[in-house]
């Protein structure tokens, strides 16, 4: 981690209620964000990640209850009142979503979009002050100053998320959350973006938590990853260590089943990540994992540090005095069924 | 790599394509303002398919890959007659498919079936999978006994993975995962037999530990049924499994086709390499600084003349069809460089507006607001050339100066590139031209 660390969440769970039980779409997450360090977040869709992201941001819907915690700057973001939050986000905490489109107003020019961002948070500046900050971000983001009095429909999709990224950077937050944000793009502009958040520690000094599911983005933009998996972090350390070798089968099975052009053979994760009413006893990955144990559906994996900087949830790492006897033979179950599928 | 599945025409014995398409052109048109349709003018048109020519060969697997707003799919949509062709003609088994009227479209829909991108919205919600997935053998009367019907689906159901299909028979699309549901999309489009099937994009909207599975499936499935694919992607590393061939399409046109294993071996085009060099690649040990293209696709109602692909293409050169945007690309790049610095005011205030080179043209004419000198501007252009002399814009530039009060850039002759056959593959680039160097 480059300098302290700006935020850190300890034992976070958020509930989502339903008729029945509730979702624990996060269930007891721990993570560290360390100034101007870019942290990936990874797992299928249905994984919590979003819900997480979200959580961090006090951005959860009605309806969602969140407690633990989520330090930022020396306070605690769950449980403060909505106003303080929001006074938060925007200057301290930035978000950029995955649909350019929606998010930008259609009857608004960029500048207007610049002022009322800055106005909003920023008061005392002057006019010239405005025009002069956001002329530089959107700069930087590679939008000239030619273009800043149109309107978002005259903008590509790129250039849309650029100016996303642009108005949340304008506040020079202390950490960004984007979410999928290149889902929407073609593969030459999703690089050019990558590109942008990549060199953000540089250029504005912010954190960025990076929430997707194509391995490659980490592998590209991140110092650090953590691995999600039905509502828990089952992996997280530095992105080399765990590419080069992942501690949790469900990031060796993740990473194995990417597509990219090195791939030699197709290889896919059977099933689907659990329904997190009901999620499976003991570790939440055995129905699908291929090293699954006999303890492994019994006793709750316990977090092991395989050095100072990784961590993983997995009984394949122990702590083997609390593995019961036999418990380390092989788990014996039926084969999974497409019936069970992503 | 990819498993031996290909039937190779010349195992069957039959080398006429199955499906023959020449110069189809594709053109949407746009509807204007009021005042435009008021005073007759023509608003314009986007060449969405701009003279295509191209061989689907009976059971290979022909890949059409390229960027949103490279027309892929468009051709696709064409091809399935759900767009009609403007020009040129497409063939299917020897007979002429580009404008047939509906009627007749019903029966061959029965051969050419197509996979689309987004499987949630492929299946109709208040449908159940039985209704969903034997709707077509109803819809072409093929089958009235309900008992056998409900046969032939769960059949085909367990075909496509989805067993034991009784469990699935009475499931709505809300019941299933997005990989379950792609193949029940499947699972409708095989059950006519069909001999075609345009999968647009079948799995770049699932996740990455389910895609495997349904490329695997599709690959199964064109065993059994010998079945001809066209896949239409952005991805050219699921392409690279799918495979036979490679079309990349630039905006309307075929820039690179060949074998996949020479396309991926050597690509040729620099869009080509471009895409091949924009997919992350999950090893942080390898990762390198990617020289991408700069800016998007641009707009298919104005291209780009010459080369479409010039204005991104960091190896363009003379012929490739410089023209007055390409010189307001540049201000502004350098303006949002430097944007908020010093200068840049004075600059733009200078160049005055650059709307005036919007009307793309090889000749373009800056008039100097007023007070201001196009000698002026001519200088800093100079001073911009300058600064990076290796951009690819200065090898365009025929002719700058500034005469009475405009500046004038004169550019070299745009040529069009054709496509042309280069070491098994055909590229359409000057940089492995035979067109003959501007005299």
């Amino acid at each position: 981690m480059s300098g302290g660390s700006i935020l850190q969440v300890r034992h976070l769970r958020v509930y989502y209620g339903t008729p029945g039980r509730p979702v624990r779409a996060v269930d007891d997450v721990s993570l560290e964000i360390g100034e101007r360090e870019v942290v990936g977040l990874v797992g299928e869709s249905g994984c919590g990640k979003s819900t997480l992201g979200r959580g961090i941001l006090g951005l959860l819907p009605r309806g969602a209850r969140a407690d633990g915690e989520v330090n930022f700057d020396g306070r605690n973001l769950v449980g403060m009142p909505p106003q303080a939050l929001r006074r938060l986000r925007g200057p301290e905490l930035g978000l950029i979503f995955q649909e350019p489109m929606t998010r930008l107003n259609p009857l608004l020019r960029i500048s207007d979009h610049f002022r009322e961002t800055l106005e909003q948070h920023e008061p005392r500046l002057t006019d010239a002050e405005i025009k002069k900050r956001s002329l530089e971000t959107l700069g930087r983001m590679g939008i000239p100053p030619t273009r800043f009095r149109q309107y978002p429909h005259e903008f590509s999709g790129g250039m849309r998320q650029r100016i996303m990224i642009a108005l949340a950077l304008v506040l020079r937050p202390k950490l960004l959350v984007a979410d999928e944000p290149t889902t929407s793009l073609d593969v030459i502009v999703e690089g050019q973006i990558l590109a942008l958040l990549a060199d953000l520690k540089q250029n504005f000094g912010t954190a960025l938590l990076l929430i997707t599911h194509n391995l490659g983005i980490v592998a590209e933009a991140c110092d650090r990853m953590a691995v999600m998996y039905a509502g828990r972090i089952v992996e997280e350390g530095p992105v080399r260590d765990v590419f080069r070798e992942p501690a949790h089968p469900y990031t060796r099975e993740l990473l194995r089943s990417t597509i990219s052009l090195e791939t030699k053979e197709l290889h896919s994760i059977p099933g689907a990540p659990p329904n997190l009413i009901d999620p499976p006893p003991g570790c939440r990955f055995h129905p699908r994992c291929p090293d699954a144990m006999r303890v492994c559906p019994e006793l709750e994996p316990v977090e092991q540090r395989l050095d100072e900087r990784r961590r993983v949830l997995c009984w394949l790492h122990g702590p083997a005095q609390r593995v019961p006897a036999g418990g380390e033979s092989p788990l014996e179950r039926e084969a999974i069924g497409i019936a069970d599928e992503a | 790599m990819r498993p031996e599945t290909v039937v190779t025409p010349e195992s069957r014995g039959e080398h006429a394509p199955l499906v023959s398409i020449q110069d189809l052109r594709t053109y949407y048109s746009i509807r204007g303002s009021f005042a435009d349709r008021l005073v007759g003018r023509e608003a314009g048109v986007v060449r969405a398919v701009d003279g295509v020519s191209l061989d689907i060969r009976r059971g290979e697997v022909l890949g059409l890959v390229g960027e949103s707003g490279s027309g892929k799919t468009t051709l696709g949509r064409t091809l399935l007659g759900l767009v009609r062709a403007t020009s040129g003609s497409i063939e299917f088994e020897g007979r002429q498919i580009a404008r047939l009227p509906e009627r007749d479209w019903r029966a061959l829909r029965r051969e050419v079936q197509v996979v689309f991108q987004d499987p949630h919205a492929s299946l109709n919600p208040a449908m159940t999978l039985e209704q969903a997935v034997g709707h077509p053998l109803v819809i072409h009367g093929l089958e009235r006994d309900r008992e056998r019907l409900r046969l032939r689906v769960i059949e085909v159901l367990e075909r496509c993975g989805l067993a034991p299909g009784t469990d699935f028979l009475d499931k709505y699309p809300s019941d299933l995962s997005g990989g379950q549901k792609q193949r029940a999309v499947i699972a409708r489009a095989i059950i006519l037999n069909p001999t075609l099937l345009v999968a647009d994009e079948p799995v770049s909207m699932l996740d990455m530990s389910v895609r495997a599975k349904i490329l695997e499936l599709m690959l199964e499935l064109k065993q059994d049924f010998e079945l001809t694919y066209l896949y239409i992607t952005h991805d050219l590393a699921t392409a690279r499994f799918f495979c036979d061939r490679i079309a990349i399409m630039y905006l309307g046109r075929i820039v690179e086709i060949g074998p996949a294993e020479a396309i991926y071996a050597e690509p040729r085009h620099p869009y080509t390499q471009a895409l091949l060099r924009a997919i992350p690649e999950p090893d942080p040990e390898r990762v390198v600084p990617r020289d991408l293209p700069r800016g998007e696709v641009p707009d298919a109602a104005l291209p780009p003349l010459g080369c479409s692909f010039h204005p991104r293409c960091p190896r363009a050169f003379e012929p490739c069809g410089w023209e007055s945007r390409d010189l307001r690309e540049l201000l502004e790049a350098r303006w949002a460089r430097a944007a908020g610095a010093a200068g840049v005011e004075e600059e733009q205030a200078l160049v005055g507006d650059l709307d005036v080179l919007d009307r793309s043209t090889s000749e373009a004419r800056l008039p100097a607001p007023r007070g201001r000198r196009p000698e002026d501007v001519v200088a800093l252009l100079e001073r911009i050339r300058a600064e990076d002399p290796a951009e690819p814009f200065w090898r365009g530039v025929e002719r700058l100066e500034a005469r009475g009060t405009r500046t004038e850039v004169d550019f070299h002759n745009p040529q069009d590139p054709r496509l042309e056959p280069v070491g098994g593959v055909e590229v359409a680039c000057h940089l492995y031209g035979t067109t003959p160097p501007e005299t």
